[in-house]
């Protein structure tokens, strides 16, 4: 599997995605997984898949001992797997910018030069799909896609894509061309698509021209939350609190969260909003929740890390995500886990398998907001949401998003 | 004969700290104490303490001919009094000189002159109790906030009973008109207006240690001689200045201390003597009226008051800030009264303002905040906290007049309580004094305790 990102160092939801569905396919059986990221730190959880950084491996020969590779990388890589690759390189490479080890660097983030990362990152693997043998290459969005195909090239395994977004979600329809020539590439060459959802099938096929008998929905889930997470004390509100948590961007559709909340509390002042997160869109937010004279009762947090995430959540009453397009959108089910009802955009991918929320267009702010005051004012309906979103989300695992995937591996290894 | 009359202003805001959401309805104090400590001591030691210096020693040497005003606001008067208590000493010993002049604003530097006349009144009066707690002197001249003056804020200053008010000779208030007169509000006649004299004050503030001015270097020679060279019949040149300038802004190596020392010997040589803003509004007639339909300040360029109220967000934060005032004013709470001060005071406006080229810089420079948006946030978060501690007190579906009446009745009643215990006490001392007169050194003792008890 080629992936870019993994807890616990994660900058969006790919890398989420991609630990839970590890682990739920390691957890079905029969299968041994070996994950390349551009650069681990050490920290990541090992006990279901072989965690290969691209930052470890070498593409240019260098003699070194055995004794300093397990001193310079040995937290991080075998070193015997490291002289396994190294036995592997397939072409000189000295001519790039490589460090002591013959490898190049990478940041594993999204910097300014992501392009030339991504195709370093595909001619790392070409040495380690000379080195691991393989049954199926599975790429996790475009980031990966060059280094899937180059794999399967290589190898000639077939490939896996799994569409996590497409660029059509992040811009709204202006898409970047670039970007969009590395999907569509990955695509084509792909043997079998999964995306995460109906609403990405459908703009698999329809945008990108792909044969619909290619493409397979498989649905993301959750990892069940630790019980420290469970049992975070819920802090002593009077008011009632309506939260919105992601990415202030247009793509989370932020501005109809405030129209929706000011309609609110227009009927009903004792509620509190608040905005977790921040983006490029927050200033004019906050612009916007002065202007509709609400600033009393509007917060921001800014950026909230780690755990500050749940205990938002766990301040939360209701859960709000207005998403204008959202491939699958994790948050919701995170927030029903922690008992806290949600509503939901129809056009967020999550919408489809999703039965215990409460579903509005995204435009449609005074749908939002009538469900924003039901939440608050009718004890009765959120008791039930709230039960039934925490019984839902025990039948949502990642082990049956697991089994379908290796379902899609069992049918392309055999034509 | 000519004079000029210089005016320092003193003030710092209670800053706030970082308040989280988390915050609201647990956390009720909202200050900074470490950054206000900071900034107090260092402007008092750059700036203040040198200048209370300067100041002394100009008096002394030219034998009281020199005299200046001051205005000090009540935020700066506590901090001061926390951190820098020999500031306080070296004022009160300006002020002993008779030459130093303490001029009246609001409490905390505040808006309520543009937002609530009730309060602005409440405000000034609390300023002036102070004043004259401190300095044993009540101050007969008004300078507002910013020195923000418009019509209307004339009629009510003149109401207080002030003689006069100082304020900024904006060009596109006075045209083609001088501000080197004494003129009086269309408004409330009564009350003279002293206007600041923009360039030479910008002389001093702007361009004293700009290299690129012409004029550079400024003297105190030169400064003295245009003064002297203004027509005849200007008689009073007024220059008002934040104290910061003096040692924080233009720091001592500029020679600014030294700068000022001269300044009286000069202007004895040419004959020009120096005045309180008091003795102007008594000494001087007025030559005429002026009308300020709309407020002006002493800020930015525009000279308005768009450096508080100019955007969605002061204008959000201001009016839900003044929608409690009458319930706080009702309530006896301290730390209500306290913080609703510390919140009023226009700083925190200030750094909500989204102004770019120059006037952004200058409000950028004072923030201590990223941006505006983060000011505004942090602000609402407090106030958020502080309207939820007012609705604690005092229920919001209560009316104003409804909750007025209803605590005059227990006050009245508490009132009444209070006459007839009183009355209680004094008949059964009768009764005792008339049944037992052996007894009574014992009973009386006895009486006296309870009396206090029943009260309760």
């Amino acid at each position: 599997m080629f992936g870019w990102e993994f807890p616990p160092h994660i900058l969006g939801g790919l890398g989420t995605a991609s630990y839970g569905l590890t682990r739920g396919m390691h957890n079905c059986g029969g299968v041994d997984i070996s994950f390349v990221i551009p650069r681990p730190q050490g920290d990541e959880d090992t006990s279901f898949a072989q965690i290969i950084g691209a930052s470890d491996t070498p593409v240019a020969w260098r003699d070194v001992s055995y004794d300093y590779v397990k001193s310079r990388i040995g937290h991080v890589m075998d070193p015997h797997l490291y002289f396994a690759l190294r036995d592997h390189i397939y072409a000189d490479f000295n001519y790039m910018l490589l460090n002591d080890l013959g490898c190049i660097e990478f940041s594993g983030r999204y910097p300014d030069n992501l392009l030339e990362e991504i195709n370093n990152y595909s001619i790392v693997a070409g040495v380690i799909a000379r080195t691991i043998p393989c049954d199926v290459i599975h790429s996790h969005d475009w980031l990966t896609y060059p280094a899937g195909i180059h794999a399967k090239r290589v190898t000639g395994k077939p490939l896996v894509i799994h569409v996590h977004a497409t660029d059509f979600d992040r811009s709204r329809g202006n898409v970047n061309p670039t970007v969009f020539g590395i999907e569509k590439d990955g695509m084509d060459n792909a043997d079998h698509i999964i995306t995460v959802s109906d609403l990405t099938r459908r703009t698999v096929i329809d945008k990108y021209g792909i044969d619909p008998s290619k493409v397979t929905t498989v649905h993301n889930a959750v990892v069940p939350l630790s019980e420290e997470i469970l049992s975070l004390p819920k802090p002593d509100n009077k008011d009632k609190t309506v939260t919105f948590l992601g990415r202030i961007t247009m793509q989370k559709g932020p501005e109809y969260f405030v129209e929706a909340a000011a309609k609110v509390l227009r009927k009903n002042p004792g509620v509190r909003f608040v905005m977790a997160g921040s983006g490029d869109m927050m200033d004019k937010m906050i612009r916007l929740a002065a202007k509709r004279g609400i600033a009393d009762r509007f917060h921001f947090t800014g950026f909230l890390r780690g755990n500050q995430v749940y205990e938002m959540l766990r301040a939360s009453d209701v859960y709000v995500m207005p998403s204008v397009s959202e491939p699958f959108g994790i948050s919701p089910l995170e927030a029903m886990q922690m008992g806290v009802p949600s509503i939901i955009s129809k056009q967020s991918g999550c919408a489809e398998i999703l039965d215990n929320v409460i579903k509005t267009d995204y435009w449609d702010v005074d749908a939002m907001a009538d469900a924003m005051h039901a939440l608050v004012s009718y004890p009765a309906l959120h008791e039930s949401l709230q039960k039934g979103g925490i019984e839902e989300m025990k039948g949502i695992t990642w082990e049956k998003a697991g089994q379908k995937v290796l379902d899609i591996y069992r049918k392309v290894i055999k034509n | 004969m000519k004079n000029i009359c210089f005016y320092f202003q003193i003030h710092q805001p209670f800053r706030l700290k970082r308040y989280r959401f988390f915050d609201i309805g647990n956390d009720h104090y909202y200050y900074d104490d470490f950054t206000n400590d900071d900034i107090i001591t260092r402007i008092a030691e750059h700036s203040y303490m040198p200048m209370a210096d300067t100041l002394l020693h100009m008096i002394e040497h030219s034998g009281g001919a020199f005299k200046c005003a001051i205005s000090i606001t009540g935020t700066a008067v506590e901090q001061l009094q926390q951190y820098v208590p020999e500031f306080i000493d070296k004022l009160k010993a300006l002020v002993a000189t008779g030459c130093v002049e303490i001029l009246s604003e609001t409490y905390s530097h505040s808006l309520a002159s543009l937002r609530d006349p009730e309060e602005f009144i409440r405000q000034v009066h609390s300023h002036d109790k102070l004043v004259s707690n401190l300095f044993g002197k009540k101050p007969v001249v008004f300078r507002n906030t910013e020195l923000i003056y418009d019509d209307d804020i004339a009629t009510i200053v003149a109401s207080m009973g002030f003689k006069g008010m100082i304020t900024e000779g904006a060009k596109h208030i006075l045209g083609w008109k001088s501000p080197n007169f004494v003129y009086s509000a269309a408004s409330a006649p009564s009350l003279k207006l002293m206007l600041k004299n923009d360039k030479l004050s910008d002389d001093i503030s702007r361009n004293f240690n700009n290299h690129e001015w012409s004029e550079y270097p400024l003297t105190a020679d030169k400064y003295v001689d245009w003064i002297a060279s203004l027509p005849e019949e200007q008689q009073l040149v007024n220059i008002f200045l934040s104290m910061e300038t003096f040692g924080e802004f233009l720091p001592s190596y500029t020679g600014i201390f030294d700068f000022l020392k001269a300044l009286p010997r000069f202007a004895a040589e040419r004959k020009i003597s120096f005045i309180t803003p008091c003795e102007a509004c008594e000494k001087m007639k007025s030559v005429g009226e002026l009308a300020v339909p709309y407020p002006m300040s002493w800020a930015d360029e525009a000279r308005d008051v768009s450096a508080w109220t100019g955007n969605d967000l002061q204008r959000e934060a201001l009016d839900k800030l003044y929608s409690v005032a009458e319930r706080v004013n009702l309530t006896t709470d301290r730390r209500l009264k306290q913080d609703w001060e510390y919140l009023q005071s226009s700083d925190h406006f200030f750094y909500m303002s989204t102004k770019h080229m120059a006037d952004g810089a200058a409000h950028a420079s004072f923030s201590p905040y990223d941006s505006p948006y983060a000011a505004f946030t942090n602000y609402m978060n407090v106030l958020a906290d502080f309207l939820v501690r007012v609705r604690e007190q005092y229920p919001m579906e209560i009316e104003n007049e409804e909750l007025n009446s209803l605590l005059l009745t227990i006050r009245n009643q508490a009132q009444e309580i209070d006459t007839l215990n009183k009355e209680v006490k004094q008949l059964r001392a009768n009764i005792l004094s008339a049944e037992e007169p052996v007894e009574v050194p014992v009973k009386k003792a006895a009486c006296s305790k309870k009396a206090p008890k029943g009260k309760k």
